[in-house]
């Protein structure tokens, strides 16, 4: 069986909010410098969730890991992290307007992507990448493939060429099934991720990676690049805040409380 | 000069047979959008036992109410939603298709862009037409920043934040119409099938109507920190909320998380209890009228959006105001 996990590297999403800048001028989040890219949390728990299933297959599975990312040419750091976690292999593809350009381009050279690798039986993605946290771009490669898609799972396990998701609802969960070919969306709620070992980091050096331009998978000039895109950015800012905190004194927790009290009931709101 | 646009439709979502605020909110929103720019507002519901709906969101402003009522819809399921919503958005050809970003809009509006090939903006808190064009601004970045997005294609999807919109009070004499529309839904179509759902039961108030929400994470220090919270809701007739760390725990249910991926609130007050304040929890509660905080560290993050703070240990403040709250209702 053949997986597919669509990982996204990105900023560390919980750098401190004074460290994050943008450039108003050209719309676009200034790197924070000597930060290194992490994963897309919800796409480590796609990884995460993708060696669950092999675990549970149990030794001797031939379940194979794929992970793919459209990132600029060169990046390797999220893919590096995901193969050290314990995927096989990967696919980087390198695409001039891969961030910024909205889920619309993401999604379909994703989906053509998938197309190439072939035979994939099970897609996970995300439910939603730790940036520009949209969550379109896996239920976008669904459409495109025309496969069932699952979104916001806590669990996903695999027998006999169907897939069981448990999902969060607002009020609670809900088990769903699909045939594969499938695609599932990851939430945090799926829970921790395992640390990469020593070995598998080791081993992750030598694993495979395919270096794919868009014309490897045939996607022409309309479909890459700033022509396809059907977005645009018009404004990128940092909202400002501008409360006045006042703070409420006290020698004792009782004096605080009693004082915060009498606050809350003048102002009217208890 | 103001462009005219070609309407907006919003898709209410149904709770027990009832439209939720947020899709009453979205309906104020397409209000004010045709209001200036022309164009009709049109609902879509879908659902069972809709009688009344059509007049109801008629009186909370829309011109045009279209009613999917089978009882496939009674439990929504986004692939089974999908092709008959497509047909309707294709047909009434909107501007603007408004979503609710609950759970269910953020499974739902994607597909629908993708299947319609058109795009996309999640998490909108506010839509401005310029030139004719919708200008949908959202949060992003765990809500660090905004972007403001157009599409160059219509319509244009958005779903769209509870709380950031106002909701019209309803007028029963406004006109406008409603008629069923029948399911082109194939059963067999279907390649996904929900096969159980358990729903917990929502004690005492919900957390996005409540007027007072009292949210606790790890400064609490345990699970047993949120019974002081239960207790000042109980009092205060308020809902308890969580950070997603305290969910994370296991200290409240999951259904407590507010932020990014969470509840969105906008309460009166925000009692935020050993929180720190970290932009994805703000993202759910950022827009409450008053913050206050309770956070032993003079440098949390959640004192920049507080109106009130106090530095000191939660676990000796809280049940010592309880008892002052016991005091202001006795
Ligand atoms: C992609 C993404 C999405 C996320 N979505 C959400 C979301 O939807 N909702 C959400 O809440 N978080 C979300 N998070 C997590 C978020 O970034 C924070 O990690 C989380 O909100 C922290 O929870 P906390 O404030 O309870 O814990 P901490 O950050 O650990 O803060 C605990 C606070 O309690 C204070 N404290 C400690 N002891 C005491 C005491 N005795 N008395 C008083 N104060 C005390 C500390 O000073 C500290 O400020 C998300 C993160 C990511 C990366
Ligand atoms: N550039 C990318 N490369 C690989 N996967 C991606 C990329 N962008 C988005 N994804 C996947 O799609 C999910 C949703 O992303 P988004 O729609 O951008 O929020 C992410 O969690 C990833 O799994």
């Amino acid at each position: 069986m053949k997986i597919v996990v669509c990982v996204k590297q990105i900023q560390n999403p919980e750098i401190p909010p004074v460290q994050f800048r943008v450039d108003e001028e050209k719309k676009a989040v200034i790197p924070v410098s000597g930060l290194s890219p992490v994963l897309s949390p919800y796409d480590e728990q796609a990884v995460e969730a993708a060696l669950r299933i092999r675990d549970a297959a149990g030794e001797g599975s031939d379940i194979e890991i794929t992970v793919v990312t459209i990132a600029p040419a060169g990046a390797r750091a999220g893919i590096k992290a995901a193969l050290a976690l314990g995927a096989d292999n990967a696919v980087l593809l390198s695409e001039p307007t891969f961030d910024g350009s909205g889920g619309y381009v993401t999604a379909r050279n994703l989906a053509e992507t998938i197309r190439a690798i072939g035979d994939v039986d099970l897609i996970l993605t995300g439910r939603q990448a730790a940036d520009w946290d949209a969550g379109v771009v896996g239920l976008g490669i669904a459409e495109i493939l025309d496969i069932p898609a699952i979104t916001f799972a806590c669990d996903v396990q695999v027998t006999d060429g169907v897939v069981t998701v448990q999902r969060v609802l607002e009020d609670g969960i809900e088990t769903v099934e699909a045939d594969l070919p499938a695609l599932v969306t990851i939430s945090n709620e799926l829970g921790k991720v395992r640390y990469a070992s020593m070995r598998e980091t080791m081993r992750a050096a030598k694993k495979p990676i395919r270096d794919w331009s868009p014309e490897d998978i045939g996607l022409d000039e309309a479909q890459v690049g700033f022509k396809a895109v059907r977005h645009v950015l018009e404004r990128l800012y940092i909202p400002i805040n501008d409360i006045e905190c006042e703070y409420i004194e006290g020698d004792t927790a009782a004096e605080m409380a009693a004082s915060l009290a009498r606050r809350l009931r003048e102002a009217e709101l208890v | 000069m103001t462009e005219n646009i070609n309407g907006v439709l919003v898709f209410v979502e149904m709770v027990d047979n009832q439209p939720v605020e947020l899709g009453l909110e979205m309906l104020g929103l397409a209000r004010r959008i045709s209001d200036s720019h022309g164009g009709t507002v049109t609902a879509v519901v879908f659902g069972t036992n809709l009688e009344g709906v059509g007049d109801n969101l008629i009186a909370y402003g829309a011109d045009q109410v279209l009613i999917n009522d089978n009882v496939i819809f009674d439990n929504f399921h986004a692939e089974a939603w999908l092709p008959d919503l497509s047909k309707i958005v294709a047909e009434v050809a909107p501007a603007i298709v408004l979503i609710g970003h609950s759970l269910s809009g953020t499974d739902l509006a994607p597909r629908l862009a993708f299947r319609l090939d058109i795009d996309v903006a999640t998490g909108c808190e506010s839509i401005e037409i310029v030139n004719g064009r919708p200008h949908m601004t959202r949060s992003c970045f765990g809500g660090l920043a905004r972007e403001v997005v157009t599409f160059n294609k219509t319509p244009a999807v958005a779903t769209i934040r509870s709380k950031t919109q106002q909701a019209l009070t309803p007028m029963m004499e406004r006109a406008g119409e409603f008629k069923f529309v029948s399911s082109i839904l194939d059963l067999n179509s279907l390649r996904s099938r929900v096969i159980k759902r358990e729903r917990e039961k929502t004690v005492g108030v919900k957390l996005e109507s409540a007027k007072i929400v009292i949210s606790g994470g790890l400064g609490l220090g345990g699970p047993e920190g949120f019974n002081t919270l239960n207790e000042i809701a109980e009092l205060v007739d308020g809902a308890v909320g969580a950070s997603r760390a305290a969910c994370d725990l296991d200290w409240c249910p999951r259904s407590y998380q507010v932020g990014l991926t969470g509840r969105t609130v906008a309460p009166e007050l925000y009692l935020a209890v050993g929180i720190s304040g970290a932009s994805h929890h703000m993202a759910g509660c950022g827009n409450a009228k008053t913050i206050v905080s309770i956070n032993s560290d003079p440098a949390a993050a959640i004192f920049k959006s507080s109106r009130f703070g106090i530095v000191g240990n939660c676990q000796e403040v809280m049940p010592a105001l309880v008892e002052e709250i016991k005091k202001l209702k006795a």
